[in-house]
């Protein structure tokens, strides 16, 4: 089974992208397992369960980052979509944490950006863009051929590697390269492992104390005036 | 090299098949594509930049020499044969112009030593469009309509510099249009206008005609329009000078219509 994890700020596009690509599987006799992973809301999983009749399931991450969230599920997901007897699991997960990032070694990372935004956005969004193996750029029908080619040669600046597929997600034009990546990558190996390395996260408030102030706070800490540093016991 | 562009048809809104199933064209062509409102011009030239392969809503098929489009030419900009000029009247990009230039230039021209001098021509060929001049610094969401237009315009003969041009609709557009034309025709490329203004039109080689998102005819300009072509030219002047003149807070006299008397 194979396994593709598409992350993206909101509203730029994920689940327009994914739909056609669903819809391209489909027709090429793949069997397709849905996962969506946000914070509080969602409704793609029963719009996908619906339009497609696949096997579709949703977790609200709530207090987690997302990205950790999906790190935790995953395992039991991929158990779940392989006892669905799926060919791929797509994951569609909101990224909002923007220090990490949710693809998985083994898995085609994909991250969705609207050539809408701003020319800075692609230096906002961290490893989420540059641990992409894909970076989908939609709603070219709204921008000029120029600014569209400006933002393509942003998103290389922070990320020469990843391989940037331009697509107006409303009709789904330019998506058959993106579906072609999906089925040229591999089975997902026995063993899978988080792309990159989490954030630092060792202080007192990743778990819980809600005091303001470094002093009331131990573990890697930091002031106004100073660098992060250790603050033991 | 490039020789030829083909359109092969597709369907309409409605389905049907499109009446005119083949158009070949060629280096050097001067083409408009005219049609009311909602005919389906933006998408035939969208189609055309985007070498649509029978993928898009109206299933047409663009060849490039007599076959689909290599694949490079939608993953790197610098091999990229066309230049797009869209309706799009404002930016959305929250740089200065200079640095989206700048850039546009570094991903569109593979050489880097030959970046430099397209940034310092496509402002001054922007500038004689556009009544308001831009500036390097200037934000390119602050741009008006027409300076957006006109860089448009320029940055694509400059800095894309393609073989193939496409714009739409740059007579609404708000800039000198008579100027843009001269400055456009000294350089040898497929163009495609779309375009409701009958000088551009008949300037043309040929004009596709559309209707419910299907072409439906191909006219070629003859003897008799060449001849309506001169006459059309001279009204145009003149009304532009009469736009220049109301633009000053001048009066119109009848001494500006007197060849028309
Ligand atoms: N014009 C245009 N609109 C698009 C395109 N892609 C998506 N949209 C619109 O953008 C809006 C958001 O699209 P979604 O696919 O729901 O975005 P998303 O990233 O899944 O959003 P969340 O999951 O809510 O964060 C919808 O109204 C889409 O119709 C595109 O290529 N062009
Ligand atoms: N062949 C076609 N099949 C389906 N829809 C079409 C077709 N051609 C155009 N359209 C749709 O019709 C609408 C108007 O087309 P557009 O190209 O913007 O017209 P124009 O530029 O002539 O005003 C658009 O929404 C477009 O998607
Ligand atoms: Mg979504
Ligand atoms: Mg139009
Ligand atoms: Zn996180
Ligand atoms: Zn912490």
């Amino acid at each position: 089974m194979k396994l593709a994890i598409c992350a993206g700020p909101a509203t730029t596009g994920k689940t327009s992208v994914l739909r056609h690509a669903i819809r391209k599987l489909l027709e090429s006799g793949q069997r397709i397992a849905f996962l969506k992973i946000d914070v509080q809301y969602a409704e793609e999983d029963e719009q996908f369960a619906r339009e497609f009749g696949i096997p579709t399931r949703k977790v609200y991450s709530g207090e987690l980052c997302p990205d950790h969230c999906n790190v935790m599920v995953l395992g039991d997901a991929l158990r779940w979509a392989r006892t669905n007897e799926s060919d791929v699991l797509l994951v569609e997960t909101a990224g909002l944490c923007l220090r990490c990032s949710p693809y998985a070694d083994g898995g085609l990372g994909i991250i969705v950006l609207e050539a809408t935004s701003g020319m800075n956005l692609p230096l906002k969004v961290g490893p989420m863009l540059s641990l992409a193996d894909v970076a989908v750029v939609t709603k070219i029908d709204r921008v000029s051929q120029a600014e569209r080619e400006v933002f393509r040669a942003r998103i290389q600046d922070v990320a020469p590697s990843v391989r940037i597929r331009e697509v107006n997600a409303l009709y789904g034009i330019g998506i058959g390269p993106l579906v072609d990546h999906i089925r040229a990558i591999p089975d997902v190996p026995e063993h899978m492992r988080l792309r990159g390395n989490p954030p630092v996260g060792t202080c007192t408030i990743c778990v819980g104390k809600k005091e303001i102030g470094w002093q009331s706070h131990f573990g890697v800490v930091r002031a106004l005036d100073n660098q992060v540093f250790y603050r033991g016991e | 090299m490039i020789n030829t562009i083909t359109i092969l048809g597709g369907h309409g809104k409605n389905g049907t098949a499109e009446p005119v199933q083949r158009i070949d064209l060629r280096m050097g062509d001067v083409i408009s594509v005219v049609g009311p409102t909602g005919s389906g011009k933006t998408t035939l030239i969208n189609d055309i930049e985007l070498f649509a392969n029978a993928n898009t809503q109206t299933g047409r098929r663009i060849l490039i020499n007599g076959a689909p489009a290599p694949a490079e030419y939608h993953d790197d900009p610098a091999r990229n044969p066309i230049a797009l000029i869209t309706q799009h009247t404002t930016f959305l990009s929250d740089l200065p112009v200079g640095e989206f230039l700048h850039t546009h230039a570094r991903i569109r021209i593979s050489d880097a030593t030959q970046r430099q001098v397209p940034v310092g021509r496509t402002l001054d060929f922007a500038n004689q469009l556009t009544g308001e001049p831009i500036a390097l610094d200037s934000h390119m969401t602050e741009l008006s309509g027409g300076q957006t237009r006109a860089l448009l315009i320029a940055d694509a003969t400059i800095i894309c510099n393609t073989p193939i041009v496409l714009l739409d609709e740059v007579e609404n557009a708000g800039i000198h249009r008579t100027r843009a034309l001269e400055l456009l025709r000294q350089y040898r490329k497929i163009f495609i206008f779309v375009t409701h203004d009958p000088r551009i039109a008949l300037l043309s080689d040929y004009r596709i005609v559309m209707q419910g998102g299907t072409i439906t005819q191909v006219l070629h300009t003859d003897m008799a329009e060449q001849k309506v072509a001169g006459i059309v030219s001279k009204l145009d002047d003149t009304l532009s000078l009469l736009r220049d003149k109301i633009r000053r807070g001048e009066r119109l006299t009848m001494a500006e219509l007197e060849t028309f008397a």
